[in-house]
């Protein structure tokens, strides 16, 4: 029933060695980009706050497949926006990094930004008094503190996203959910053993990430 | 396209779960009492079908029926004794077809089903009824691509994991640079815009595209066969009885020149030459 795992194949660890790319490149940009988006939600300036909240009211909503497969159609095939890639190897792998860092973002900024509130107002008080400028009251200050806070919800977020890279599968990114579709082709008779293995694959890359970061959370978090 | 396709999937597996209790003992009894139409109108017979491939299985915007496919599917049914509106059609997607057999779902599936052993082990065929090749659709005033080897240096097109996209990547052209996309039509729109040069699957499918209204004259086919596809009926395994009765049915069919002139209403258009009707070879 498993022979499907020693015939050679099939390169599962590639594939999900893939899966493991795309998560970490995709956390780096929603990090980036979701600080970002959350400094623009709490700045005094109108504009950066009204930017900041439509973004991620409108991009959270969007289901994450319209927008990896707006990627390719829209951006690529119909812009030719190739992201410095010269094969749709390369091309779906940074146009899917760039579909999940944007989807992925909203949630990031939405965590730190409850984590920004649980920061007391007086400490963003006190270090306005001492002459700091808003970016620094936000780097210096407040940012260090929410963080600490939010570790829990980022691991949720980071989990989540490890599942959401299966969608990448949509623009014909080699990962753990294509190779489950090829192996699902080819081997009819032994359909659920193939979906145990990818689920298991699956369990296996979060399973760790939620325990660990649970752990970390604990250790730094501020006790007020 | 194939997001809806997953999703129905995966809908379609939880409302059999839940039905599968309630309706499995009546289907049951029913495949029982088929051995005679028995005359009782009621009597449905359920066959599954592709429901987005133009030219083989094709629900209209109206909820017709179109294709090859359905062609066959309705002549063989009537061989078995259900007239034309005691058929009803189920979508059968690639990955659920043996499922929806084993599972009682579905009497017979026709659905580009090709014939392969892993499958066989899980379902028994009927037929084949079809011989489709492999082969690339591209641009009409395309002329570069020749044999297999020219698909190095050309971009390619094929459905997600389909085993014609596996095809290229083992064996007939590694350095191709494939793009996998959920369905067909996403291909087209590349292959139109240029930034694909061809897209390959099995030349029906192939030919059910090109001959489509809105594509007529934009496409053709290179006519490459690279590999061989038989498509086959599937049904539940151990149904000898059921077996026998379509192949015979199929094998009137080709006889009576009903075969022929489906063929030619469904891939004609595209100026498709049909390979002639394959020998039955599974069962008997």
């Amino acid at each position: 029933m498993f022979d499907f795992l020693t015939s050679g194949q099939y390169d599962l660890l590639g594939a999900f060695w893939v899966t493991v790319q795309l998560t970490l490149y995709s956390a780096a940009g929603a990090l980036v980009w979701g600080l970002a988006l959350a400094g623009m939600r709490v700045s005094p300036v109108p504009l950066m706050r009204g930017f900041g909240t439509a973004y991620v009211n409108i991009v959270r909503n969007i289901p994450l497949t319209v927008l990896i497969i707006g990627c390719s159609l829209g951006l690529n095939q119909t812009l030719g926006i190739a992201l410095g890639g010269s094969t749709f190897k390369e091309i779906g792998f940074r146009l899917a990094v760039l579909g999940l860092a944007a989807y992925t973002g909203t949630f990031v900024c939405e965590a730190i930004r409850s984590g920004i509130n649980t920061v007391p107002v007086g400490q963003a008080e006190a270090a306005r008094a001492l002459g700091l400028s808003f970016f620094q009251v936000l780097t210096l200050i407040v940012l260090p503190q929410a963080f600490r806070a939010v570790i829990a919800p980022l691991a949720n977020v980071l989990i989540a996203l490890t599942k959401n890279t299966t969608v990448a599968a949509a623009i014909g990114v080699a990962e753990a959910a294509l190779l489950m579709k090829e192996m699902i082709e080819n081997e009819a008779d032994a359909l659920y053993a193939v979906f145990g293995v990818i689920a298991l694959g699956f369990v296996l890359l979060t399973l760790p990430t939620g325990l660990l970061l649970g752990w970390v959370a604990k250790r730094v978090a501020v006790k007020r | 396209m194939k997001v809806f396709k997953a999703g129905a999937a995966v809908a379609a597996a939880v409302v059999l779960s839940l039905t599968a209790t309630a309706c499995g003992g009546s289907k049951d009894s029913s495949a029982g009492s088929d051995a005679g139409p028995s005359g009782g109108a009621k009597d449905k017979i359920v066959i599954g079908i592709k429901f987005d491939q133009p030219g083989l299985g094709l629900k209209t915007p109206e909820g017709k029926y179109t294709g090859f496919d359905v062609d066959v599917a309705t002549y063989v049914a009537k061989e078995l004794g259900y007239q034309p509106d005691q058929i009803e059609f189920k979508q059968a997607v690639s990955a659920e077809r043996e499922n929806l057999i084993s599972n009682g779902d579905v009497k017979l599936v026709v659905a580009t089903y090709t014939i392969n052993d892993k499958r066989k082990a899980k379902v028994d065929f009927a037929g084949p009824y079809f011989l489709a090749h492999q082969d690339l659709l591209v641009r009409a005033d395309d002329t570069s691509i020749t044999k297999a080897e020219d698909l190095n240096k050309k971009k390619l097109c094929s459905v997600t994991g389909s085993t014609s996209a596996q095809n290229i990547k083992t064996k007939l052209a590694p350095e191709a640079d494939l793009q996998q996309l959920p369905g067909y039509s996403e291909c087209l729109t590349g292959l139109e815009n240029k930034s694909i040069d061809a897209l390959t699957t099995d030349n029906s499918i192939l030919a059910g595209y090109a001959a489509q209204e809105k594509n007529k004259g934009k496409f053709k086919l290179t006519g490459l066969k690279l590999s061989d596809e038989p498509y086959g009926i599937g049904l539940k395994k151990g149904d000898k009885d059921l077996q026998t009765k379509v192949n015979a049915a199929l094998k009137k069919m080709v006889e009576d020149g009903s075969w022929q002139k489906a063929v030619d209403a469904n891939l004609g258009p595209a100026g498709y030459k049909a390979e002639p009707a394959p020998q039955i070879t599974e069962g008997s």
